[in-house]
This record gives structure tokens, sequence and C-alpha cells, in this order.
């Protein structure tokens, strides 16, 4: 590993350099040619009168006739655009320099090592006398800056644990923020009143400003430390909610007290004035969004012809519900947030599933490039000002902030968790406390304060200190301090695996048992808001309002169709279907001879289990990284292995369904993803092993017998194949009765074309569009009793689709068809 | 839900009080119960199916989903009623622990023991009362990711077993089960906090 990333280092080092000398280059460049600008004028000046007079004799020689310039270099023209690539491109280079090295990221956050990458280039810069672009200003940051990160903030926040925990979210971010920002306040104004300190013209409501710039925390950062312990569920939701709406009380407090403190004297009216002012930018703003929110939605109702500009519509209705926010003074970071919100659930049904990666991806994209540049813009900042250093004031302001956030949460926590159905712990509270950096927004708000604030520089040194005090010392503590105070009492070599597998299993089933209890607490405006959702929202904003399964919900959510990924991961050492192998290792049980394990093996176990054994659902919703894409890999990698018995009786349902109600078989029929679906992946993965390995495989498996738990289950017959023809989806073509592609999840009784057993055997689907010619298929799929969990026969094979030569020829043909019709 | 309101409901429901008195469930849970039954329940039968648990979308999530959903119906039945379904969901009531050491009260449902069994006969599929090497091996595949190598499953299942058998049979009885679980806190474990 070491040997590998050596080149990668040195390669990476070498384009670090280039970057930088060219942006030297720039600079220097641009210094010169600010010189030259006023030559020219002058030049031009002087030439032309002598132009007019034609006779006479000329003290400037005629200019030469100028010739077709071959090369020029204009750097004026690109100037502004060129830099400002430049200046993301490094910044993003960072991130991929740290990315190489795993660990890196795992006990350094990502927050402090672009900070570090800024001091480098600041000093670097500084050495050369180079003064930064001056490119952050109040206009272009919350204009620009700031919509990117708030969006995606909201974009991807968790709604049903958020709406469920929502007293709690606000409880701590908004009260907490107010805590923290009157607290440390009027203590730094009571600092401010010693005269020794030299302090004494802050007054207080420029204290106030400053209080709640750093009072903005962002906890998120120290979310993937949380995870790897066992804290509360409901601190991940805290952490993020608080992230978010702290955000929104700092810019609403940061407004208000800019405008007072440019007033000399405030009465308690304005006090007053000032709360209520408030509520309004709150409700105002939470207003304009969730107008905006349901304009989007019904927007895209209608684009499902213009599938390309799709994502369009959720940026531009985000942004202006911004904007228009902005515009009458209202918060714009609320607005934002819940058009988001708002906007999310309807969209991501309205919207091909490739736009709606296409929003994903754009959101976190731009959001990243927009965070990264400003602390990277901080680490520049930080050497290349003036500071003004006042040891009294920032060691204050230090002491403070941290003594407020810990009380805080302290007295916050005891207020509210007799009200919690689960308390947080002192752990909590304090993994809360610990966790809260200071993030981009807190540099951004100082930086950009108006001039007209005395000590101004004061106040930015002071920022910078706090962010970079709290980002790297916290940052880089956290972790070993709260695995510290999270020692497990119970060593975990003294549970024996059987334990450990037997307790993990308990687990699981619990929270299968309180997923069919459903939610029990007292929603009562869930429900009601439920109800009205489905009787009017969705009809109104949905294009397609079939009150879908949830079950296809889930595939839809979950993106099933990269089922290809999750096939092609590497295995151990598996040579041979894994089914097999068991099964022949089942017989050969009993005289097996028993092994003897070392401690070393045991412990070797345990690691396996810890890393392997899938978390119970709630864990699985991963809310950790703010900088990747939620994880979804293992929610999806257990769908797909029990796909086949989710399907199976879910056809089942829809059987009996049919029988009972006679529903004309179009209405019911769910076309096919664009571009394949899981059916298509599996048949293809089969077919690549040829036909005849697959018909092995399907004889072993049929000889090896039933196990004797599915007696009850009837063995079809394996070696049918029937041909496919593949439904073009709806997105090309508005067809009438199949809406939305959705995933495949109802295929309806066509006739014996399932099997008994799981994907080995090749028996491609039929689907059909029009049901009519489809077979009553004599089947009543019996209630599954728990059986064989599907084996893990995805093999991972490279081969790739389509380009198979031997097998049936109704495979082969069946795989032209995919052929043509798989459109990645 | 007021008591007049909810006393209307408890008509409706089959053997009310018979399962009150026989769970230990509160009338306002067994309520509750009901109408989660009910919204389960979508074709309005009265019974449930499989199919009806299999449509919960964070059931499907679970690794070991049909393994629970098959639970809830006992070999050869497909169909469940609203009084068996009480019956198990009793096994998950916290364990109370003022019940008096009794000997001639019957076990209530949700004793150790009973939670133990409910969790032993997830794994013992052909109820014949002892775990199988293979009857472990398939759980434990369903709840390892596809990475781990097959061999790395046969070693680990091979060491439950030689941990937990006693008796050198090779199959784990429950009481040798019971036993291998002895110092852990099933009723925490096993016990959903709000069917008190």
């Amino acid at each position: 590993m070491g040997s590998l990333l050596q080149p990668q280092i040195k390669a990476l080092r070498g384009l670090f350099c280039i970057l930088f000398v060219l942006l030297l280059c720039c600079f220097g460049g641009k210094c010169e040619l600010q010189e030259s600008k006023p030559l020219e004028p002058v030049d031009s000046s002087t030439v032309k009168p002598f132009q007019n007079h034609n006779d006479e004799p000329q003290a400037f020689p005629d200019m030469e006739r100028e010739n077709l310039p071959v090369f020029t270099m204009d750097y004026p023209r690109i100037q502004v655009p060129f830099e400002f690539t430049l200046w993301v491109l490094l910044a993003s280079f960072a991130k991929i320099g740290f990315h190489i090295y795993h660990k890196i990221t795992i006990w350094i956050p990502e927050s402090c090592l672009l900070i570090a990458i800024g001091l480098i280039v600041g000093a670097i810069m500084h050495s050369v006398k180079e003064e930064p672009p001056a490119v952050l200003n109040s206009h272009v940051f919350f204009l620009y800056m700031l919509p990117p990160i708030v969006l995606d903030n909201g974009y991807f926040m968790p709604t049903r644990p958020f709406f469920e925990n929502i007293g709690t979210v606000l409880w701590y971010s908004v009260v907490g923020t107010l805590w923290n920002s009157i607290g440390i306040g009027l203590s730094l104004f009571a600092i401010c009143q010693f005269e020794v300190f030299g302090l004494q013209d802050i007054n207080l409501q420029e204290n106030l400003l400053f209080a709640s710039i750093i009072s903005a925390v962002d906890p998120v950062a120290a979310l993937n430390v949380f995870e790897d312990i066992k804290i509360n569920e409901q601190i991940y939701i805290v952490i993020f909610g608080e992230g978010l709406f702290n955000d929104a009380v700092t810019v609403a407090l940061y407004s208000m007290f800019v405008f007072f403190a440019d007033m000399t004297v405030v009465e308690s009216t304005d006090v007053f004035l000032g709360i209520a002012r408030f509520f309004v930018v709150g409700i105002g703003g939470i207003l304009f969004g969730v107008l905006f929110g349901f304009a989007a939605a019904f927007t895209t109702r209608f684009t499902h012809n213009v599938r390309q500009i799709e994502p369009l519509f959720v940026f531009m209705y985000s942004y202006l519900a911004y904007l228009v926010a902005e515009l009458f003074g209202l918060s714009s970071v609320l607005g934002i947030i819940t058009c988001a919100i708002t906007m999310k659930y309807y969209v991501e049904e309205n919207v091909s599933q490739r736009s709606c990666t296409t929003i994903r991806h754009v959101v976190k994209m731009l959001a990243t490039i927009t965070e990264t540049l400003i602390f990277f813009f901080l680490g520049v900042v930080t050497i290349t000002t003036d500071h003004e250093w006042n040891w009294a004031y920032i060691v204050f302001t230090l002491v403070f902030a941290f003594i407020w956030r810990g009380l805080g949460i302290l007295v916050l926590s005891q207020i509210v968790n007799p009200f919690k159905t689960i308390p947080f712990t002192f752990k909590d509270q304090f993994g809360l406390a610990y966790g809260g950096l200071r993030g981009a927004i807190c540099f951004a708000l100082a930086f950009t304060l108006p001039d007209t604030i005395n000590r101004k520089d004061l106040l930015v040194t002071a920022s910078i200190a706090i962010i970079i005090f709290t980002v790297f010392l916290q940052g880089i503590s956290i972790r070993p301090i709260v695995e510290y105070l999270n020692i497990r009492r119970t060593n975990k070599d003294l549970n024996t695996i059987n334990v450990e597998i037997h307790t993990r299993t308990m687990e699981h089933v619990m929270s299968g048992v309180e997923d069919l209890c459903g939610q029990w607490s007292h929603y009562y405006w869930k429900d009601k808001f439920m109800k009205f959702n489905d009787r009017i929202l969705r009809r109104i904003l949905l294009r397609d309002n079939r009150a879908e399964s949830s079950i296809v919900a889930l595939y839809k959510k979950l993106e099933l169709q990269n089922a290809i990924d999750i096939l092609d991961m590497p295995f151990g050492d598996v040579s041979a279907a894994p089914s097999i192998v068991s099964l022949t290792d089942e017989k050969k049980e009993t005289s097996r001879p028993k092994k003897k394990f070392l401690a070393a093996d045991v412990r070797k176990m345990h690691d396996i289990l810890s890393k392997n054994m899938y978390k119970i659902r709630q864990k699985t919703m991963a809310y950790t990284n703010k900088y990747n894409l939620p994880d979804d890999s293992r929610t999806r990698e257990i769908l797909i292995r029990r796909h086949t018995s989710i399907r199976r009786s879910i056809r089942a349902q829809s059987f009996r369904e049919r029988q009972a109600q006679n529903i004309s078989q179009a209405q019911k029929y769910y076309s096919l993803q664009p571009g394949g679906d899981l059916e298509s992946a599996f048949v293809l993965r089969r077919r690549s092993h040829g036909g005849s390995q697959l018909d092995r495989l399907s004889d072993h498996l049929q000889a090896s017998g039933v196990s004797p738990r599915s007696s009850s289950r009837s063995m079809l017959p394996t070696n049918r194949l029937n041909t496919i023809t593949e439904v073009r989806n709806a997105a090309d073509q508005p067809v009438p009765s199949f809406a939305k592609p959705h995933a495949p999840e109802q295929r309806g009784p066509e006739g014996p074309s399932f099997t008994g057993r799981e994907p080995p055997v090749a028996a491609p689907r039929r689907h059909s569009s029009n049901r009519s010619n489809e077979e009553e298929g004599g089947q009543t799929e019996p209630v599954p009793p728990p059986q064989l969990p599907p084996p893990r026969v995805w093999m991972p094979d490279n081969q790739d689709t389509g380009e198979n030569g031997a097998g049936n020829p109704l495979l082969r043909q069946s795989s032209q068809e995919f052929g043509g019709s798989k459109r990645f | 839900m007021g008591s007049s309101s909810s006393s209307s409901y408890m008509r409706n429901i089959p053997q009310a009080q018979v399962l009150i008195h026989e769970t230990g469930f509160s009338a306002a849970h067994l309520l509750r119960l009901y109408e989660r039954f009910q919204f389960l329940d979508k074709g309005s039968t009265g019974e449930l199916r499989a199919q009806d648990f299999t449509a919960i979308p964070s059931l499907a999530l679970n690794p070991i989903g049909d393994r629970i959903i098959g639970s809830f119906f006992p070999p050869g039945q497909e169909k469940l009623d609203f009084p068996s379904f009480v019956r198990i969901m009793a096994h998950f009531r916290p364990t109370d622990p003022n019940r008096s050491r009794d000997g001639t009260q019957l076990e209530p449902v949700n004793s150790r023991n009973k939670k133990l069994r409910f969790a032993f006969q997830l794994y013992d599929q052909n109820g014949d009362g002892n775990i199988s090497r293979a009857e472990l091996l398939q759980v434990l595949r369903a709840m390892l990711g596809v990475q781990v190598p097959e061999e790395q499953l046969q070693s680990i299942a091979e060491r439950a077993i030689q941990e937990a058998d006693l008796d050198k049979d090779n199959v784990i009885s429950f009481d040798e089960f019971r036993k291998s679980l002895e110092k852990v806190n099933i009723d925490q474990l096993m016990s959903i906090r709000f069917l008190k």
C-alpha cells in the first residue's frame, strides 16, 4: 500500500507545485498589466492630433502597418473566470489529496485539512507579497455562496426523523443559538468594561453582533465520529437540524444586530421590535419557501417531455425562493430550506430517476465547492491580512464560547429531557457540546462585516482564531475523547461468538417487530397532514398519483437499477457458487473434523462479525458524512438479496387481488425502469456464464433436492424460457396506461415463469405490455414459509453483457433484445 | 383516544377481554394494535397474510425479515387473525419485574423463557428443537454482508456451535441456547418499550 501511494503522492505534489506557480504567474501578470494600462491612453492621445494634420511633419513616425498577429495573449479578458477556476481546481485537488490516504479523514476533519492547505497557500502568497483575490465580500457571499450550502443542508435533511423530532431540533438550534449569542455577547461586553484591556470602544451591540457570528456551529463535521460509538439516534438528527437551523438563526440575528450596531441608542421598543422581527422573518421565510416548493412540484408534473432540464427547476425555484425572501428582508436561509424540503418529496416522484440522481449530485457538488472555497480562503486570509490581536478579547472569546455552549447544552437538556422518550445522557450531551465546531459561515459573516463597525479587524481576527481553534483542536481531539469515554464495560472479547450473533439477530427481530407495530406516538398532526397530502396535495402535484406500493417506492428510492454495481462487488475467495459449496458441505457436515480455534482465530471472527453484520435499520439510514452523498449500499444489498422473496409474495398478493377484483390488467402494470432493471441484470449475469453452465447449476440444484423446509412449495420447471419483450419505458413517450417507470415490482401471474428456486435458474421473465396475451398461471403461490435465503450466487464476472455467443437460442434472442434496449 | 370512544371500539375487537387478561396489554394498547392490524389488513378481510407484512418497506430492509414474518405464521397456517397477532406481539412486552414467582401461575407470555423461545424458533426452521449447523449458517449468511467468504462463515458457525454445544451432539438445543445467553439482558434486548 505504501509503495502504491508514493508515485501518486509525488504526482500530486508535482501538480500542486505547478498550480501554485501558475497562480503566482497570474497575479504577477495581473500586476504587470495594470502597470501597462496607463501607458496606452497616453499613446493614443499623443498619436491622434498628429494624424489630423496630413501635411505637417510628424514628430512621431507613422505607425507601422500592423500585420495580422499570429499569436496574442489577452489575459485581462479572461482573468476573472480563469482565476476563479484555478482556485476551485486547487481546492479540489486538495480534497483529492487527502482522500487518497483514507485514515487521515478519520482522525482529522476535512475542514481542518482545507484550512491547512489554505494556510500553506497563504504563506506562499505572502512571501511573494501577493494579495489574495478580493472576491469575498458581502454581496458575493450572501448571494452566491450561501445558497448552495444551505440548499445542500435542506435537501439532504432526512425528513421523517426530522419532523418526528422537530421539537427537540428547534429547541436546541434556535434556543441554543440565542442562548449562546446573548450569553457570549453579554459576557464579552462585561469584559470590555475593564479598562485594562483597552476594549472600551466596543459597545454592546457590536459585542452581540460578534457573539451571534461565532455561535453558528457546524456540528455535522463531528457526526462521523459519533457513528462509531453508540450514541442515541436522536442525536444524529439533532446535530443535523442544529447545523441547519442555527445558520438561519445566526443570519437573522446578524442582520438584526448589524442594524442595531449602527444605532447609537437602543431603546426597549427596539428590543421588542427586534423580537417581533425575528418571528416575522422566520415565518415569512418559511411561507415563501413552501410556496416555491409547491410551485416547483407542480412544474415538474409537466416535465415528462423535457427530462433533460428537469434538474434545472429544482435549482431555479430554490434560488428564487432565496432571492425573493431576500427581497423582502425575510429569512432567506429558512426560505430555501423549506423550499427544498417541500419540493423534494414531490419532485422525486415526478422526475425521472436520472434527473433525481443529477439533482442530488449537483446539489452536493455545489455545496462542497462553496464550502471548500470558504475554508480555503480562510486559510489564505489568515496569513495575508493585517490582524489586530488583542489577547484579552480573543482568549475570553474562546473561553466564553466554550463555557456557554457547554452550559447551554446542559441546561437545555435538563429542561427537555423529561419530555423525551429517550433522554440524552451526559455522554450524549458532551458529544453534542464538544462537537460544536465553527464552520464556514462564521468566517464569512465576520469577514463581510460592514466597515462601519469599528475594531472590525479585531473581530475578524477573533473569529478566525476561534474557528481555527475549534476546528483544529476540538476536531482532532473529539474522536479520542469520545472513544475514551465510551469504553464498553464488557470487554468485547469476553462476548462469545454466540452471544454476538444472537444479540444481533434479536436486535434485527426487534427492529422488525417495531416496524410491524408502526409508529405509536401521538402523531395527530402527522396523520392529519398525511390525509391532506393523500387527498389533495398528491393529486395536484404529482403527475402519476397512483397509490404506489411502498415497496415500489423503496426500490425506486434506492435506485435499484444500479444493482449491477453491487453485483459487481468483488468477493473473497469464492471459487464456485457459494450455494453449491454450502449445499455439498451440508451433506458432509457430520463428517467434517472439528477444528481447534485459537484465540487469534476467535478474535478475527469477532472482527469479521462486527465489520460485516448488517446494522439494524435505524443505523442504516446514514446521515453521516456531510461531504458525501448518503450511503445506501448496505440497504440496497439487503434489498436485493431479499428481492426474490419480496417479489414473490407481492406477486402472489397481486394475483389474489386480480382474482378478487378484476381490475383491467393494463392499469396495474408497471413498466420497467429505463435502462433495464433487476431482472435484466440477473438474466444478463446468468447468461454470460453460458447456457451450459447454467443448466448444470440448475440441474445440480434440482438434484440436490429442495430443502426439506420448502416441501410445501411446488418446484417449478427450471428450464422454462420465455421470450422477453422489454417495455419501452414511459420516459420517451408518455404511454397512457403505464405512467411512470417503476422498479420491477408487479409482474402479475404470467404463468409459471417464476421459479421456485432463486436466481441461478435462467428463466427470463416475460413482460408483456398487453396483458391480454398472458396465460392464467394456475399457480397459487402459497404463503412462503421462511425458507432458504437467496443463496449468494451473484458471481463476480466481468464479462460484458451481450457478447455471449453460447447459450440457448431463446436466451440469445432475449439477449439481443436486451442489448438493444439497455441504454446505460 | 378517550375511554368513551375506546369502549365502543372495544366491542369490535374480537376476544378483547380474554386477550387483555391473557397477555397483559392495556385496553389502550390493544386498541392501538387493532388499529394497526386493520391498517395492515388492506383488503379488510379480518385476517392478515404474509404479503401484508412484506409490503412494509422497512421490514423489507430487514435481513431476516422473511424469518420474522414466518414466525408469525406457524407452518401450514396462511392467515393470521387478530387474537393470534396479539398473542405473538405479547411476547415483546417488557417483563414485569414484580411478578411473584408463584409456581402455580402460568408462565406469562412475555417471560424471559418465552422470549428466548421466540428467538430460538427463528433459527430452528424444521422445528426439531435443535439448531443445526446448516440452520445457523443460513441465518448467519443472511445477516452478513456479501463480502464475507464462505470459509469464514463456516468457521464462525463452527465456533458458535462449539461454544454452545455442551452435550457434543453438534446441534444447539434450546437449553444450550438459553445457557449461552444467560449473561445477556434478554428483557432489554427483546422488548418494545412502548408496549408496556
